[in-house]
Parts: C-alpha cells; structure tokens; sequence
C-alpha cells in the first residue's frame, strides 16, 4: 500500500516539476514584454533593462527557476508582479472559490448518475429513454449557452437568483448559496449527461455476468444484486471517469466563472496570463498539478477499495 | 528422420507486477518428432504443453535450451528468417471462433499466408480451391465470413490454412477440444487422413488422454513444466510408468456404468495407497 | 478408427443471418434518420462557409458605424448589425470556417498522435508500452483548458496554435481506445495465426488491426469536432485571441454583453454553434449505432420469466416425482420479430433422491430447460408452453418473488464456469454467507461457522483462509468447490448441475465428481446433471434422458442407454465416444514431394 502511495506521489512531483518547468521556460521568453507592459507607453530600452535587471530577470533561465523552486517548497511562492500580493495566499483563496462550485457540483452529479444509470438500466423503456434524453441534452448544448440561458431565465427574468457576484459563506451563508445555485446547476447538467450514459451502460454490462444469474439462483434478492454486487463492480470503472469530469469541470467552471463573474481560479490564471503576471501563472500551474495529484490518488486509493483486483497490480 | 529436436527447453514469462522475479513454466524439456509421425503432448493446465508449442512456432522465446528443425537451430530467429519458416511449420489453434479474422472471408484467410510467401492472386485463389477441397467444404465458402460457418466448420478452415504453404510440421493446440463430440471424431479422422496423404508431422497437444490415445503414434506427458514419461501411445496410455500417468489415466471417467465403477475403487485405492 | 454411424448433419450454416449483418456500413448511415438530417445540416452550413467569398455580403470586420444595432430585416444587413456595426450575416459565415478550421486542427492532431501512439502502444513489447502511457497519463492529468490559458502569452491566443495544442490535450482519449482495442486484438489466436504465417507485423498492424480500430476511431472524430468547436468558442467568449478573427464565441460575447439591447444578437450565433454541435453529437451517436450493432438492452433483474399465456392446465405431475417437467417449449424472438424455439417440448421426471443425467452436444437446450426450471431464463425468453411441477407446485408463471424462497432452498444449483460465477469484488466467505441468510432465517455468525464447517466437507484444506480470499485468489477446482458447498448448504432437495466439471482439469474433475457423489448420497439429493460428457454420466447417473435439437430423443436407465441404446441419435453419440481400445495403427507417414507454392 504504502510503496504504491509513494509511486503515486514521486509521480505528481516530477509532474509538477515538468510542468513549472515547461511553463517557465515558455513563460520566459516574454519577459521583455511584460516589463515594457508594466512600464507603459514611456519606456525606453534602458528603462526596460533596467527593470529587468532590477527583477533578476536578465538571470540565466535556470537559474531563475532554481531560485523559484527553492523558495516555491518553502511555501513562497512569490508575489504578484502587478498587485504585490503573494501569491500561495491569492491562488488558495481563488481555488477555494471554484472547488466551492465544482465539489457540490460533482457530488451531486455523482448521486443523480448514479440513481439514473441504475434506475434505466434496470427498467429499460420510458425510464430508459427519459434517462437517455436527459443525458443527450447535456451534451448537445454547449456549456457556454446553458449557463448564459440560464441566467437570462432565472437571474433577468423571473429574479430568482443573482446574475453575477459572489458572496463568502463566511459572510452570508444564504447569498452564498444563492450565488452559487446556477453555477452549479450548468455543471451538473454537463457533468450527469456523460456519467449517467457511463453508469447505465456498465451496469447493463454488469447485470449481463454470469455471476449475477447465481446469485439469483441462491435467493439473494434482487435489491442487494443490483446495490451491493453489480453496482459496485460497474463503481470501479466510473470512479475513474469522475476524476476525469473533476479535472473537465475546471475547464468548464472557467467559462462560468467568467458569465457570472465569480472570483475563482481560472479567472484569476486567465487575467495574469492576459498581463503575463508570471508568478503568478506559475503558482497558478504549480498548484493545479498538486491538486490534479491528489485528486488522482484519491481516485486510485478509492478504485483499490472497491476493486480487490486492482490492488494486487 | 528426426524432424523437430527439443532440447532442455526453459521458457520463463515476466512476473507480476514491477520487480517481481521471473517465473519459469518449463523446466528443461527434450522431445523429438519425427517426420510424418504424430506425438502426443498431454497435461493438465499448468503443466506448460502450450508453451511448448508456442515456442516451436517462436510465438514465445526459450530462455534456455535449443530447438532444432531439420537440424538447424530456430529459437533464437528473428524477423525475415522466422517468417521464412512458416512454409515447414505451421498451426491449428484450439479455439475455432478467434483462430479466424471475423472481418476477413474465408478466402482471404486462406489466401494471406500463400500470398505472403510470393504467390500471385491467381495461383493462391486456384491453390485455395485446392485446400477447400482437401477439407471437405464447399467452394462458395471463399466468399463467406467465418460467423456464417459452425465450429466444427471453421476449425476444417483452420487446417486448410495451416495446410496452404505445405509445411512438414503442424503444431495442433488442443484442435478438438472446443468441438461436439461427433465432430471432434471427424475433424480427427481429417487430420489423419491429411497426415496419410501428405506425410505431415503433428505435434498434437491435448488435455485429454482419449484423444491423444487416438491419434499419436508417440505420447509424452507434461507435468508442471517437466516431462515426466515419454513412449509409444500403446504403452503410456495403457500401461503407463510414472505415477502422474496413471493418475491421469484413471481420472479420465469410462462411458460405461460398470467398468466407470471399478475404475473408481481402483483410483481411490490407488490414493489411499499413496496417501500412506 | 471407430465405426462412425452417417450422423444427421447438425451443423448448418445460417446463411440468412450471415447475409443482414453484412450491410455496409454506409448503407446502415442512409437508412438512420438521425444520420441523414445531421449529415446534411453540416454539409449546408460548412458548405456555406465555403462559399462564404461568394456570398457574404461585407467583409467580417467592415464597419459601418451608422449601422450600429441595426434590427434584421434591414437591408444589406439580413441578420442585423453588431455594436460595431459589422455585418451579423457575414460574420456568421467567417465563424463557420473558423470553426471548420479549428475543428479539422484539433480532431486531427488528436487523431494523429492518439492513433500512432496507440499502435505502438498497444502492438509493441511491455517497455514501449509504460512509456506511451505514462506519457499520456502525464498529459490526460492536466485540465487541459487551464493549461491553454496558462500558455496564452506564448500562443499569443492565435486560435490555430491553441488548438494544435488542444488536439495534443485530447489525444490521451483515443490513445486509451486504440491502445485497449490493440491490446484486445494482438492477443487474439488469428493474429498469432498470421504471425506463423509469415505476415510482417506493419501488415499485421494494417490488415487486422486495424479495420477493427478504424470504427471507433471514427466515432471519436464526431466527437471530438463537437468538443473542439466547443472549447474554441469557448475561449474566443472570454477574449482569448485576436478580435480580428470572427468566431461564434466571440459574437455570443458580444450579443450577450448586448442582450437587453438588441437580444436577436445573441441568438443568431448561439443557435449556428448548438446546431452544429448537437449534429455533431447526434451524428456520433449514429455511428456508434451502425459500427457497433445494438448494444444490450436494460434488463430487470427480478422481472420473472415471460411466459405466453397457454392454455395449458397443469398437467398430472408423476405419481411420486419431485420434478416433472412436461412438454416444455422455450422460445427467442428473431430480429425479424418472430419467436425462435430452442427447447421444442420437453418431458422429464425426477424422482426423490435420483440422479438424472441430461445428455446432448451444444444447441440441444439442455442448459435452457434447467435455467427455466430455476426460473432464471434471460429477460428475452419466452415460455410458450409446457408446466414445470416441483413437489405438486406449477413453478412456470411464478413471479420471481414467488420463485426466490424456493431458490438456493429447495432447489440448488452449480455452474459451469467457477470464476466467473463469483463477485469479484467480495471475498468469497462474506459470499456464501449471504447466499446462505438469503435461503435460511439465521445469524451472522451460524451461517459464518456453518459455511466454514462446509468448505472442509467439500474438501477445501484451509477453510478459514479461502473463507477470507477473493475470488482471483483461488484456483479453479478449489472455486468450484465453494460453489458446490454454496449450493448445499441449505440441503437443497434438487441441485441442478450445469456441466460441472467441464472447465476442470480432469484429476480434479474426478475429485468433484466423488465430492458430487458423496454429498448426493448423504444429503439425499435429486441431482439433475446437464452434460456433454458421457463418462461423467456413468459415474453419477441413474437415468438418462439424451437431448437433441430441443426434444429428449430417448430417455432409460444408465445400463439401459449404455448398453441397449434405441435411437438412431444415442447410438450415433456413443458410437463418437473414443473408446479405450483404438490406437493408431499406421506407421508415421512417407513425406510427399514438395512441390514449390504452385
């Protein structure tokens, strides 16, 4: 168990250290853009030289990153070129933001699939086509027109919900939730259309095994075949895909948090690369890795729970 | 004429998972087969008979030991020279469903390896009438896809594939053992024929000591990866020598009620005998 | 050799069904409707994108600032005019071929590098193999729109360079299909076929693998162009980019800031995007329709078993008969709609503590009429006739709740197969115990210590460790004593055995048969034995009762059947028995002249 979690985790450093690796060395080539930017419309090549010098980024490549390695493993990760403000802070704070929509999102994504995909394939007919219209429709419609359609029926025409903003639970419990409500709701759609496909299709496959048939013929009743043994057999496999739609809704949270202009992490990745605010693109990098990392092994240690079979690889 | 020459073969397959040790399935065995005799490789699961022939067809390498074809050395080959063999050895699978491309007709199958080794269109479509012949199907079967034939059916494919390039040598891995009973007798009675005819060699790996009593002319016995008892099929089959052997012959059940009866108290005999 | 008797041909070869599943692919297309409308919405709107030159009335970024907001319908402005004053209509058809361009980038480097990848990966040896996956796995990790937002001072937002990237981010997705299907068809016999055959592996890689690779790659590609058209719209909605270049995520961003003000902004675009990505998607659906067939159909699990309404009282059961089984006919329907029989009116009797060997070669129906009388048929059978009487009870037309308490109680049964008869995902005790509580109203832990007292008595040597072992754990023999001991525990008055033995080694065949015996024998059982195997029948069997084709041809005592066998069939399967007394007599055969390949 152990050795597996280390191989697990030495696999997420070096991913991570490829990753800011890459990114800095790209990241790297538009220094001289950047100070020009930061200086404004009266810089000068001296001006510009200055200030780069100034930022130790005239510095060999390599060394700057070393540099920015060593403090990054203390925990610094440096301050924002344009805000001074550090980074590992502002980063945290954002990310907490966009897991603050995409965790509910997923749970109940996972519960509402899950209850679908078992319901349909074990009654077929309307159920089956309901559940498979429902899931059609998810992934027809870009999730970029649902949130906006959305927001133009419940934010501007019925005045339900807020169309933008966000409010801290800490500050108000019940805006908060307000505020996230249909946010939520794009991601879940997007989210259940491909698992419950997912879960209806490998339960059929699972309730097809032979093992299912005699289980039958000991009396076991048909609630605990489809719960306990068929459903857990066809959990491994979507455990997997779950991981994959986490990482996927990052991408899709950063369309929404830009509609309803939520303070989140991909917005915050998106305006520093727009200003090419460099520590924080690579604090930015850095901790996406880390979590993509945790969330992985989380995902694998789960698969080994349900799974007796994948432990012994 | 010895034909095909094994000596100590050792295969050992990778173990599992990262840094796991090799484990070896064949503990250095020598068999030889002449040309135009059958022998007869029975065992259990385990007991690596399969292995055996994967290896003479280099579908597997040895990791010791030598195999020897017409004298020459063949289990280190590799590339162009392998593939050179394949019109002196060939196969014939156990199960008829995956030995044939389910998307590929009957013709084409038959076709490929001739094709493969030189022929041109027309003589291997002339040549595969020939062998469709030889096998006791139909002509119209070249257009056909294997889902549209019998099990029995598509294992008379099979042979007649194994049979295009003319090889001295057939490996046959469990060939009958996925068939109906009365079409396992037939498909039998065509590998012998087929051996009269043409004077082919079979290295004929079985599970079941009734087929192979049948059809080889020597036997050999596998046991977890060693040869535990080689000879004539009369003498393994009826009066074996080793323990293995025997316990193999009187498992195998008799279709008869009574000879099945006696046959059971002497096998119980036999173990309480060794038990003590 | 054995005299062999001219047998019946019961091998024929089922033509018409060859013939339907033969259709090409592309006429399966044409005869879908989902296919043809989606096909032909995306040839409109692409091709109009290609005659955009031609048609577009004013250039994409032409503005005309006294145009600004200008309602549809106005002239030389048909859709309406932009904040900017651009024309709506020709903006719309710039975006198609943006949108046709990042389409054809993305799903065609994605198809590139994800196929070549998964040949090598799948085809070649275990260390090329770890690399391309860890290579892949590294880039599947990462969210993938983050990263193209993260890299945007590099790209410079040039839409064609970020979906060169995007097309490499979604590669792992095809590598994962191609390198399984690989995997799957390299380790298939005619592979290995081709290989002693001579064929080089690239025509391997091309003749074989991958006209299987080829269908799903396909699909992929529908796909995949619905998700990049997506994703570029929807970086261009949040500006990611040259503002020069028209597209549909741009032209939403600006209708959307837009949309109290002239609201028809926003829909124009908005509808082109969904309608092509639906097509898209739908069209993806059709060809995994039409490449792969029909997939399984959702099952009840206890739905009962169908039976048609008969006017069959029930008939008389056998004086003094545990099980009668009269006249039984068991039927699936055809594609075409019709009912197909495979079981054509069966008669069998089983008397208290007998055992009845059920004899016949694949396709008899042997195995249906046991599954019918444990009332476990496939949700698609139909019982068109015939009454099934277990101790005086009409069990065809019991729902399966009524069916449950008789199940694993009453009546047992053992399958074929071991391994794949267990839950991979339970240890084997926790199993039988269940199997046990479900049959009989005990605790936990009487049924833990009575399933254990039952693993030794089936001859298992460390019972307490194969009680606490999963099912990959054990062998096959040790298995199929698990599930023997789970079929008896309740001391069953019938156990139903379906080809116990034939996955089996045959030393350990022959010590299930004697635990099969013994236990038969002070249990008291009525065993009914379906086999192919006639040694098996003679060591366990009272009676036979031979199957063919759906009808029992002959049925008798054991020394009836074996020695004096009345039908042509019988007498035609004991005569293909290899008797132990035939060896080959011929010496090993002359080598023919070898002519050359002719």
């Amino acid at each position: 168990m152990i050795p597996y979690i280390a191989k697990r985790l030495g696999t997420g450093v070096i991913l991570a250290l490829l990753v800011t690796f890459i990114t800095f060395m790209l990241l790297s080539t538009s220094y001289q853009d950047v100070a020009r930017t930061m200086l404004g419309p009266s810089a000068t090549d001296e001006t510009t030289a200055a200030l780069l010098a100034a930022k130790g980024w005239d510095r060999p490549v390599l060394v700057q990153y070393g540099d920015w390695l060593l403090n990054a493993v203390r925990g610094d990760f440096g301050t924002s070129v344009y805000t001074s403000l550090p980074v590992a802070a502002s980063v945290m704070q954002r990310l907490l933001v966009t897991l603050s929509i995409i965790v509910p999102a997923l749970l109940i994504t996972a519960v509402i699939s899950t209850m679908l995909g078992v319901w349909a394939a074990t009654r077929g007919g309307i159920v089956d086509r309901v559940a498979q219209g429902i899931s059609l429709i998810g992934y027809i419609v870009p999730g970029l027109l649902l949130a906006i359609g959305l927001v133009v029926i419940f934010a501007v025409q019925l005045k339900w919900l807020p169309a933008t903003g966000y409010t801290p639970p800490a500050e108000d419990a019940g805006a908060w939730l307000r505020s996230i409500t249909i946010p939520v709701i794009v991601l879940t759609i997007g989210g259940v259309a491909s698992l419950a496909a997912q879960v209806r299709g490998r339960m059929i496959d699972e309730l097809r095994r032979d093992y299912v048939r005699t289980l039958r013929t000991r009396g076991v009743s048909s609630t605990s075949i489809v719960v306990k043994h068929a459903l857990r057999n066809a959990g491994s496999p979507a455990l997997t895909v779950m991981s994959l739609e986490f990482i996927q809704m990052f991408g899709a949270a950063l369309i929404i948090e830009n509609v309803f202009a939520l303070p989140g992490y991909g917005s915050f990745a998106f305006n520093a690369s727009l200003q090419g605010d460099i520590p924080v693109i690579l604090g930015v990098a850095a901790f996406g890795v880390i979590l993509v990392t945790v969330v992985n092994l989380a995902t694998d240690l789960l698969n080994g729970w349900l799974n007796p079979k994948a432990r012994d690889h | 004429m010895t034909l095909l020459d094994i000596r100590d073969l050792r295969v050992a397959f990778p173990g599992r998972g990262f840094r796991a040790a090799p484990v070896e399935v064949l503990h250095g065995v020598s068999l030889q087969v002449a040309q135009g005799e059958t022998l007869g490789l029975v065992g259990e699961s385990g007991s690596g008979k399969t292995t055996i022939g994967r290896a003479v067809l280099g579908l597997v390498g040895p990791s010791g030991g030598t195999i020897h074809f017409e004298g020459r050395e063949i289990s280190g080959l590799q590339g162009r020279k392998r593939r050179g063999l394949s019109d002196d050895i060939q196969v014939v699978f156990q199960d008829p469903y995956s030995s044939l491309n389910p998307s590929m007709t009957i013709g084409d199958t038959l076709a490929e390896p001739l094709v493969t080794q030189g022929a041109t269109q027309r003589d291997a479509r002339a040549r595969v009438r020939g062998l469709l012949d030889q096998v006791g199907l139909p002509s119209d079967a070249v257009e056909r896809l294997p889902r549209e034939f019998s099990g029995g059916q598509r294992q008379r494919v099979a042979i007649a594939r194994a049979l295009g390039p003319k090889p001295k040598l057939i490996v046959c891995d469990e060939p009958v053992s996925a068939l109906d009973l009365t079409t396992q007798t037939l498909v039998m009675d065509l590998l012998v024929d087929i051996q009269r005819q043409t004077g082919v060699a079979y290295l004929f790996i079985s599970h079941d000591l009734t087929v192979i009593r049948h059809i080889s002319h020597r036997v050999a016995v596998l046991y977890r990866g060693d040869l535990v008892e080689t000879g004539p099929a009369v003498d393994v089959t009826s009066r074996p020598q080793h323990s293995y052997t025997k316990t193999l012959l009187m498992a195998a059940p008799v279709a008869d009620p009574g000879e099945q009866r006696r046959r059971r108290l002497e096998r119980k005999a036999a173990t309480a005998l060794a038990v003590k | 050799m054995t005299q062999l008797v001219s047998l019946p041909n019961t091998e024929a070869i089922a033509t018409a069904r060859g013939a339907a599943s033969r259709t090409p692919i592309w006429r399966k297309l044409l005869r879908d409707p989902q296919a043809v409308i989606t096909v032909s919405i995306l040839v409109v709107i692409f091709a109009m994108g290609i005659l955009t030159p031609i048609i577009a009335l004013h250039g994409p970024n032409e503005s005309d600032l006294s145009m600004v907001n200008a309602p549809p319908g106005t002239a030389g402005y048909p859709f309406g005019a932009d904040e900017s004053g651009r024309d709506i209509f020709s903006r719309l058809l710039h975006s198609i071929n943006t949108a046709a361009i990042a389409a054809l980038l993305g799903t065609g480097v994605a198809l590139a590098v994800g196929v070549a990848a998964g040949l090598i990966g799948g085809y070649f040896g275990r260390v090329t193999r770890a690399s391309t996956e860890w290579l892949f796995s590294l880039i599947m990790t990462f969210p993938g729109l983050l990263l193209l937002i993260i890299l945007m001072p590099v790209t410079g937002g040039d839409y064609r360079i970020t979906m060169l990237i995007f097309g490499v981010l979604l590669a792992p997705g095809i590598y994962r299909i191609v390198r399984n299907l690989v995997l799957g068809v390299k380790n298939e016999l005619y592979v290995d076929a081709a290989r002693v055959s001579g064929v080089g592996t690239v025509r391997i890689l091309g003749r074989h693998v991958l006209t299987v690779v080829r269908g799903p790659i396909i699909i992929a590609a529908a796909f995949m162009g619905g998700s990049t058209i997506a994703v570029q719209s929807g970086l261009a909605f949040l500006g990611v980019g040259s503002l020069a270049i028209p597209s549909f995520g741009s032209m939403i961003a600006s209708g959307f800031r837009n949309l109290y003000i002239a609201p028809t902004q926003f829909l124009w675009p908005s509808l082109l995007l969904g309608l092509i990505t639906a097509s898209l998607v739908l069209l993806g659906n059709s060809l995994r329709d039409a490449f792969e067939g029909s997939k399984p159909k959702p099952s009840k699990v206890g739905a009962g078993q169908r039976v048609k309404d008969s006017s069959n009282a029930p008939a008389e059961p056998a004086p003094g008969a545990l099980l009668t089984i009269r006249d039984l006919v068991i039927a699936y329907p055809t594609p075409s709609g019709r009912l197909n029989e495979v079981v054509l009116g069966v008669d069998l009797e089983i008397a208290k503590g007998e055992v009845l060997g059920l004899v016949g070669e694949s396709g008899s129906g042997k195995s249906q009429t046991a599954f019918a009388t444990l009332g476990v048929l496939p949700n698609e059978a139909v019982i068109t006739a015939g009454s099934i009487v277990f101790e005086g009870r009409e069990l065809i037309g019991l729902s399966d709740a009524a069916m449950r308490p008789l199940r694993g109680k009453e009546i047992a049964y053992i399958p074929q197969e071991p391994m794949s008869n267990l839950d991979p995902s339970y240890r084997v005790g926790s199993q039988l115990v269940e199997g046990l509580r479900a049959a009989l109203p005990i605790s936990k832990k009487e049924a833990k210590s009575r399933v254990l007292a039952l693993l030794e008595r089936c001859g298992i040597n460390d019972p307490a460790r194969t009680f606490d072992s999963y099912p990959h754990q054990i062998s096959g023999g040790m298995a199929q004593r698990v599930l023997i001991a789970g079929a008896v525990a309740s001391r069953p008055k019938l156990l139903i055995a379906d080809e116990p033995t034939t996955a089996l080694d045959v030393t350990v065949q022959a010590e299930i048969l004697d635990l099969l015996r013994d236990l038969q024998t002070e249990l008291d059982m009525a065993v009914l034995i379906v086999t192919h195997n006639f040694g098996v029948v003679a060591d366990l069997c009272d009676r036979i009762a031979v199957m063919r084709q759906g009808k029992i041809v002959e049925s008798g005592s054991a020394d009836e059947v074996f020695h004096d066998p009345q039908h042509e069939y019988t007498k035609a399967l004991l005569g293909a028995i290899l008797d132990e007394a035939t060896y080959r007599t011929d010496p090993p055969a002359q080598l023919q002249a070898q002519g050359g390949i002719a």
